[in-house]
């Protein structure tokens, strides 16, 4: 294929320059095992210990609270699975919202098959939970909220400064997965008053194979994976080091890059241009939105199709139909938002990046319309009136 | 993933549309499940004149669409009865596992026409057809 679009920055990202600069003189060069004494091996500790500095700085933490993991879901595991452990024997009960990424979703229906119980929280046609409804699940045996930071589905941005608060005046553990929203939106662990945090390294332009767990100091965590005591005995393995370099220096450009205020310029042209197609709408918070994220659900088409029809113009995009995910049943998120199944199947998210031009922009408009029409003039169950 | 002839029949559907003049029109599947599809039949002295269809669904969904209007065509009442969901699958070099139910659709498209045909003629479908589209293979799609 010669020309490639690429509007699905959500599911992954290209590795940015400065963090490909940062991680190839580990590879062959300054090769050693960070925990080696002789002067490879401390050079790689030292590159090490440099990204933590550059992380913890990018998100207002303590460079000990920061631990590199081998992704994002890991340290969404890590994270849920030895709080419940630290905190079963004060109680059992965890409560979490209705369009979490599989990561967490599956890993507390686990927790929920060894005995916890899990209270999830419904979302309004925003995709946003109602803190109220927070309060009031909250109860004396609750030990652990998990709540995004911003939806990957649908790019709301959820109010977690507030959910932090709650969370803190009644001392419970609080967890985001932030993957979505680390390098898109300002990421402060202070003042969203979380216990722990997850980020993924490619998500934001560093290599797939790379997360990040803070963890506030004085929280001992159990380990989730246990072995030679690396990461200070929290996360054992042999560190990943170029990894651990590219994902500082990916989210270091990220940071010093926002606002995204270009980046939203454009998201907001495809929504305005988009919704001018008959019987469309716009899936998320209107207001509270990632900056990359416009998503949308089309009547009377499917998603799978959608991206089939695109990719032949060489337009990458991502759907939340059943036939895209490989089930029966469209995402959970849609469905938690509320809309109908036949709706749901119709979805479809671009999501961008600095590196997409007006052009570009201008070319998706152009051919999704294409798309829907042609999709819409085979469906049996599409009326012009 | 799809093989180079489903994706071929996705990219260039055969046979789309409504048909002007069909007497045999079978739809079967919900919009709930995400797929549905609509064959329209011109039938004349028991032989498929034409054919046409529309569908609501994914990539596979259009692929067996399309292969099952070629399929169709020209052929008898009784030997487009015999067409079964595999015989669609293995015209398009086969499907992935999780997409073998679109075949089913499509076999179940054609068995509702031809119901469709002779119910509108006041025979009872059920002894010709072999199948009233309501048994657990059909609901279970």
């Amino acid at each position: 294929m010669e020309k490639v679009v690429y509007f699905d920055n959500a599911a992954t990202t290209k590795v940015l320059k400065p963090a490909l600069d940062a991680m190839l003189p580990f590879f062959n060069d300054r090769y050693g095992n960070p925990s080696s004494v002789y002067s490879v091996g401390r050079d790689a500790k030292k590159a090490i210990e440099n990204a933590r500095a550059i992380v913890a700085g990018a998100i207002g933490a303590l460079t000990e609270e920061i631990f590199f993991t081998g992704s994002g879901t890991e340290a969404n595991n890590w994270a849920l699975k030895s709080a419940a452990e630290l905190r079963q024997n004060k109680g059992k009960h965890i409560i979490t919202s209705a369009i979490e990424h599989p990561a967490v979703h599956n890993t507390l229906k686990y927790l929920e098959s060894k005995g916890f119980e899990i209270t999830c929280l419904g979302v309004d046609k925003n995709g946003q939970i109602s803190t109220d409804e927070l309060k009031k699940a909250i109860r004396n045996d609750t030990i652990l909220i998990s709540v995004m930071t911003a939806n990957n589905e649908i790019g709301t941005i959820l109010p977690m400064a507030e959910i932090g608060k709650i969370a803190s005046e009644k001392g419970v553990l609080l967890h985001t997965d932030a993957v979505q929203a680390a390098g898109s939106v300002p990421i402060d662990v202070a003042a969203m008053r979380v216990d722990m945090l997850t980020i993924s390294g490619h998500k934001l332009g560093a290599a797939k194979g790379s997360g990040v767990l803070y963890i506030k100091k004085g929280l001992k965590l159990p380990p989730l994976i246990h072995g030679g005591g690396q990461e200070n005995g929290e996360r054992s393995g042999t560190e990943d080091v170029a990894g651990i370099a590219g994902l500082a220096a990916a989210l270091e450009y990220r940071v010093s890059r926002l606002p995204l205020d270009s980046v939203a310029q454009k998201r907001d042209r495809l929504i305005t241009e988009l919704l001018k197609i008959p019987r469309s709408a716009l899936t998320g918070d209107p207001i509270n939105r990632l900056p990359g994220i416009a998503s949308f659900v089309f009547e009377a088409i499917e998603g799978e199709s959608m991206l089939l029809m695109l990719d032949h113009f060489g337009i990458c995009a991502s759907s939340g139909s059943a036939c895209s995910s490989g089930s029966l049943d469209p995402s959970h998120v849609l469905l938690a938002i509320g809309l109908p199944h036949e709706m749901a199947h119709g979805s479809l998210r671009l999501s961008l990046c600095e590196d997409n031009t007006d052009e570009e922009v201008d070319y998706v408009i152009e051919k999704l319309t294409e798309v829907v029409a042609k999709l819409r003039k085979m469906s049996p169950v599409w009326n012009e009136d | 993933m799809y093989s180079e002839k489903v994706m071929e029949h996705f990219a260039n559907p055969r046979n789309v549309g409504e048909l002007p003049g069909a007497n045999a029109v079978g739809e079967v599947g919900n919009a709930k499940c995400g797929d549905i599809m609509k064959i329209y039949m011109k039938i004349e002295d028991d032989v498929i004149k034409d054919v046409s269809f529309k569908t609501f669904g994914c990539g596979a969904a259009v692929a067996t669409s399309s292969m099952a209007t070629e399929l169709v065509k020209g052929k008898t009442i009784k030997e487009v009865l015999n067409i079964t969901n595999k015989a669609v699958a293995e015209a398009l070099d086969g499907l992935p596992s999780e997409k073998l139910h679109c075949s089913v659709l499509a076999e179940q498209a054609i068995k509702a026409a031809i119901t469709d045909y002779y119910k509108q003629k006041a025979i009872d479908p059920l002894p010709i057809v072999g199948c009233d589209l309501e048994c657990e293979d059909c609901a279970g799609h």
